[in-house]
């Protein structure tokens, strides 16, 4: 689809990384705090949808191709089944939190009220897989629109 | 020993996420090879069978087990049930043994039928997605996750009814399937949320244990049936199976089987364990209403196969015909078992009704899905879909002819076919209740048999046509494909008297006495 | 009565997403009625976790007071409704973009059935 004007691309170009960064801190704070993995991949989603909107389809796809997003979205979707799969062998059932309580990287024990980014178990490490895969995703179904409905007067059967 | 024991002991989680983990890898192998692709997803489906074998005879031996993610700790604290709970009872695993087994076939039979297609990769991630949907339907305790999994196999079906998106047909048939699937889904959240706001479990056996039959309980009990039978193929809400069955690749319309037989699983899970208690309670029998669905499911089913002039479509509406049986057989056991004052003991005829319809799932999903692949054998030789344009294939397709002679015996009830056991024991039973209802049953079980023998002396036999001079055999995925049910079909139909002893009576009895369900609950765990 | 008031919004929006559904013969506007039912059926699961004078359920620095916080399972509940509505509504959006392709045209009545 085609650009937008210069007044749309110069406000995009200054947005973009605030939205990135305020869509990051959701994912990465969402066992603390309200966001969490699909809320915060849904923000960083909308900011590439913004740039996809400002720019012109060609501009975007000479920088993102299509298979490079569906290798991250698989990669998303493995380590979380694989994060998932470590339960068995180090705790006690499928999805148990083996990370909790011990004193290793994202251990700790939440006091009352005290609690930081290193106390949630294996609960950040899940955000960020279902926040990688869901930018994935979710920028992938746009893309492929944009790129359906620009495909001018083709054959169909 | 260690090992195996540790596997086992996790075998229930590992039924729904081995294809889920097959699912995520198979976009990044198939970058390698396509042979390597059809292998390693063949291999996915054939370890999820074996599993389920195994955790088969683990529940037929022991009983009810149960999972619980997260941890192996106490799942309920101060009188509530708090982690999500996999329950596994005789009649969810024979449901699970039906669904595997129509994926590993289809999945066979994909390799051949979409040789020369594009998009494999994606339609093979969609297949696994969709056996991941299915198992987890069955296998769950837990309501909310219930329909969670309703929504995965609906998703992941829709995108493969429309798979030949070049042709319009398919894709309006895709999208008729997920527009009413979300209605009925958003009905059935909407009954879930009334029963949590009302007890504040979401468990089943926890809602069973203390559910009382208020008004809101009665809305919710009506919209699940209702949302669930239309994802079954019930009339007078069938109206989205016959374009979905007929427009879809062959293979496709095999599992979409095994999808609708899984909703109808959920009716009977609905009324006879979670309103297991308060059955006895409403003064409308529901067993009467499960009858009459069923009645006019198989009236309306028949008189439209007769008119249809495309294959696939006329199959699709003899689908619908069967899944009237299997309603007819278990509304009329609920007619004895509903009623206080009549006990089971004293009419036997509702335990062999009810045995009659959960043996007739299987035999349905297996009749129906080899007629589908013989429709997909011949699209696949002729490209061409319409009865009135083909004819005369015998001499050339040889092996498709037997097959579909087979699967034409084993819908109508004829022995030595697996069909003939299940339906009889139906009509047996049902004479018992109302004579009528018999009578029906066999009448449109004979227009059936009508129906198929027009359509095999219409495509089969005949003088050669000169279009269809080189029309060759099929290629040997989908033979053995056909082969592996229409062998399975045949040992059923010799040997009904073993199947019904070990799986189907254990389903029965799971069905009938609802607190052996709540034994982990109120047993202590 | 002040807390029977999310109730009758519920009533009130599906009613109107099922009048859209049922009525009108645009594609896309049958599309935003499904998209009201759901509001109206996520709206209905959270507000089943209120409970009188609580605060929001949020663990880390909570105020010294003694009340109790909301219920937050419907919370994830709603959450997991929210994210099958998103993926529904893509898929029904990307059968409408093949549809009008083919035909042309949104009107619903196009699409009869071929039974003879």
């Amino acid at each position: 689809m085609k650009g937008m004007s210069t007044i749309v691309k110069t406000t995009a170009n200054i947005s973009f990384p605030f939205i990135l960064i305020y869509g990051l801190y959701l994912i990465a704070h969402g066992h603390l705090t309200p966001g969490g993995g699909f809320q915060g991949g849904a923000v960083v989603a909308s900011g590439l949808v913004l740039m996809l909107v400002a720019y012109n389809t060609e501009w975007i796809s000479k920088r993102i191709k299509e298979s490079h997003l569906s290798i991250f979205e698989s990669l998303g979707a493995l380590s979380f089944v694989i994060l998932a799969f470590l339960g068995i062998i180090f705790g006690t059932a499928f999805f148990s939190n083996f990370l909790v309580g011990t004193e290793t990287l994202f251990g700790g024990i939440p006091l009352n009220g005290a609690a930081d980014i290193n106390t949630g178990g294996i609960i950040p490490l899940m955000n960020f897989a279902v926040g990688l895969k869901v930018i994935a995703g979710l920028f992938a179904i746009v893309y492929i629109m944009a790129h359906f409905i620009s495909k001018k007067e083709e054959k169909i059967a | 020993m260690n090992f195996i024991d540790l596997i086992m002991s996790h075998a229930p989680a590992l039924l729904v996420v081995i294809p889920l983990l097959g699912a995520f890898l198979t976009p990044l192998i198939s970058k390698i090879n396509d042979k390597v692709r059809n292998i390693f997803v063949i291999g996915i489906l054939g370890v999820t069978a074996v599993f389920v074998l195994l955790v088969a005879q683990q529940v037929l031996d022991t009983g009810t087990i149960t999972y619980v993610f997260g941890s192996s700790l106490q799942t309920v604290q101060n009188n509530t049930v708090i982690r999500i709970l996999f329950e596994i009872d005789a009649l969810s695993i024979f449901m699970a043994l039906v669904s595997i087994i129509l994926a590993f076939v289809a999945s066979i039979y994909s390799w051949g039928f979409l040789e020369k297609e594009t998009g494999q990769d994606k339609y093979y991630t969609l297949l696994l997605l969709m056996t991941a949907g299915m198992l987890g339907m069955v296998l769950t305790g837990d309501l909310f996750n219930f329909f969670v999994f309703i929504e995965i196999t609906s998703i992941a079906s829709a995108a493969l009814i429309a798979f030949w998106t070049n042709k319009a047909k398919a894709v309006e048939a895709g999208f008729k399937y997920i527009f009413i699937s979300t209605i009925g889904a958003l009905f059935i959240l909407f009954a879930i949320a009334l029963l949590y706001g009302q007890y504040n479990a979401l468990n089943i056996a926890k809602l069973a244990d203390s559910i009382t039959f208020t008004y809101l309980d009665k809305i919710a009990l009506i919209i699940f049936i209702s949302a669930l039978a239309m994802k079954g193929g019930i009339v007078p809400m069938h109206m989205w199976l016959p374009d979905a069955y007929g427009r879809a690749p062959a293979p496709i319309s095999l599992v979409l089987v095994g999808a609708t037989q899984a909703s109808i699983y959920g009716v009977f899970r609905v009324l006879f364990t979670l309103y297991g208690n308060v059955i006895h309670l409403p003064k409308i029998s529901f067993g009467w209403i499960l009858v009459l669905l069923g009645l006019i499911t198989m009236i309306v089913g028949v008189i439209m196969a007769m008119i249809q002039t495309d294959f696939k479509r006329l199959i699709a509406y003899g689908a619908v015909a069967e899944l009237g049986y299997i309603f007819l057989g278990v509304g009329t056991g609920l007619t004895i078992i509903a009623n206080p004052d009549i006990g089971i003991s004293s009419a036997p005829f509702a335990v062999e009704a009810m045995k009659g319809s959960i043996f007739h799932i299987i035999n349905d999903a297996l009749d129906v899905g080899l007629l589908f692949m013989v429709a997909g054998a011949v699209y696949y030789a002729t490209k061409e879909t319409s009865l009135n344009n083909l004819g005369g294939l015998a001499r050339n397709m040889k092996y498709t002819t037997i097959f579909f002679i087979i699967g034409l015996l084993a819908i109508s009830g004829i022995p030595p076919m697996n069909g003939f056991a299940s339906k009889l024991l139906i009509y047996e039973s049902t004479y018992q209740l109302n004579p009528i209802i018999s009578i029906i049953a066999i009448l449109s079980s004979i227009m059936l048999l009508a129906v198929f023998v027009k359509i095999f002396q219409s495509v089969f036999l005949g003088p050669k046509l000169k279009k269809f001079d080189d029309v060759k055999e099929v290629p040997k995925s989908m033979l053995i494909a056909m082969g592996i049910i229409a062998s399975i079909i045949i040992f059923f139909g010799l040997f009904p008297d073993l199947i019904i002893t070990n799986l189907v009576e254990p389903a029965v009895n799971a069905l009938i006495h609802p607190e052996n369900y709540l034994q982990w609950l109120t047993g202590g765990l | 009565m002040i807390a029977n008031i999310p109730y009758v919004a519920v009533a009130v929006l599906i009613i109107i997403g099922l009048y859209t559904v049922i009525f009108r013969k645009n594609l896309i506007k049958m599309l935003i009625g499904i998209t009201i039912i759901q509001s109206g059926v996520n709206l209905f699961l959270v507000s089943l976790g209120y409970r009188e004078g609580g605060i929001a359920p949020i663990f880390t620095s909570v105020p010294n007071t003694d009340s109790a916080m909301m219920y937050p399972v419907p919370q994830a509940l709603t959450l997991t409704s929210i994210v099958i509505g998103v993926a529904v509504l893509a898929l029904m959006l990307s059968f409408i973009v093949h549809m009008y392709r083919h035909t042309k045209s949104l009107d619903v009545r196009q699409f009869g059935g071929d039974d003879q």
